[in-house]
């Protein structure tokens, strides 16, 4: 006969079993905070070098194509980043990060990214740069509201912000870096903190 | 001693083992997994999620279903609705036994 303490084991098990199974845990607050801080030396480098500062929805830029290419430099960065402490934190747990979670983590995310990256590229080619960071906020609180329901809760909460933000800096264009700023830098760089705290100690 | 007036015989005896438990507990909020996946979620070798795949099939708690991926076999394994109710009772039958040792 088993003991009292072994339901309660058996409980803890479905219970594990079940959250294992339905999402991603191996996310690293370090990510959050790396990304974070490439976000910040990003806008930093964009706005002292290339004096970069879209302050109206039609707005042009002497070394677009520098920036442009400084931004995807960030993103892959961040992404790369994501993807080496992830899969250091599933190695530690003898898990793989190539399973039926990330996968559909992946998928769900892909539609808001995708179909952002698309709008800003549309966004350049019209001339409305100072629309392109309102659009990367917005499309990016929305893929990160939908992946929490892949993964921790608090990504959602997080895209909730990052959407809020976006949509007050189409309200205040004239903030656009100071809003990405926020968004890409500050925001990361809290939430990767809570996470580290939270989660990996 | 706390006198326990919940049935135990209400716990299903296939659902005795961790790792059938955990296939149900898997099973029940993914709608169909294959082997490897179920493997990965469990930390089990072939040989002994193997068995446990069996018994819960003879039970007739699990569904499978054989097919082909790039010209591999994939064995897609679900619950059954006798499975599902079975592992309902056997959380609900749980949950009375820890309520009523409390």
């Amino acid at each position: 006969m088993k003991e009292h303490q072994d339901y309660i084991k058996d409980i803890a098990e479905i219970r594990s079993m079940m959250e294992r199974s339905s999402k991603f845990l191996s996310l690293s607050g370090w990510a959050g905070i790396l990304a974070g801080a490439y976000a910040l030396a990003g806008a930093w480098i964009s706005y002292s070098v290339y004096e970069f500062n879209p302050n109206e929805p039609f707005y042009s830029h002497g070394q677009l194509h520098q920036v442009i290419l400084l931004a995807i430099g960030v993103f892959v960065l961040a992404l790369i980043t994501a993807i080496y402490f992830s899969k250091r934190n599933a190695n530690s747990k003898g898990e793989t990060i190539w399973n039926s979670t990330s996968q559909r983590l992946i998928a769900n995310m892909a539609v808001p990214v995708l179909t952002g990256g698309i709008l800003i590229l549309i966004l350049i080619s019209k001339g409305l740069m100072g629309l392109t960071i309102p659009s990367m906020l917005i499309f990016y609180g929305l893929s990160l509201f939908v992946a929490g329901n892949f993964t921790i809760k608090e990504v959602k909460l997080l895209g909730i912000i990052e959407i809020i933000l976006g949509l007050a800096s189409v309200f205040f264009i004239e903030y656009g870096l100071f809003f990405w700023v926020i968004g890409f830098g500050v925001f990361h760089i809290i939430y990767g903190t809570y996470m580290h705290f939270r989660y990996e100690r | 001693m706390i006198k326990v007036n919940v049935s135990f015989d209400d716990l299903h005896k296939a659902f005795e083992s961790r790792v059938r438990l955990g296939i149900m507990s898997v099973l029940a909020i993914n709608d169909s997994l294959d082997f490897s996946a179920l493997k990965d979620l469990l930390g089990v070798t072939d040989g002994n999620l193997a068995s446990h795949i069996k018994s819960l099939e003879k039970e007739g708690f699990i569904g499978v279903k054989k097919s082909f991926i790039d010209n591999k076999p994939n064995t897609k394994y679900s619950m059954t609705l006798a499975g599902k109710r079975a592992f309902d009772n056997h959380l609900k039958a749980l949950e009375n036994i820890i309520k009523s040792q409390k």
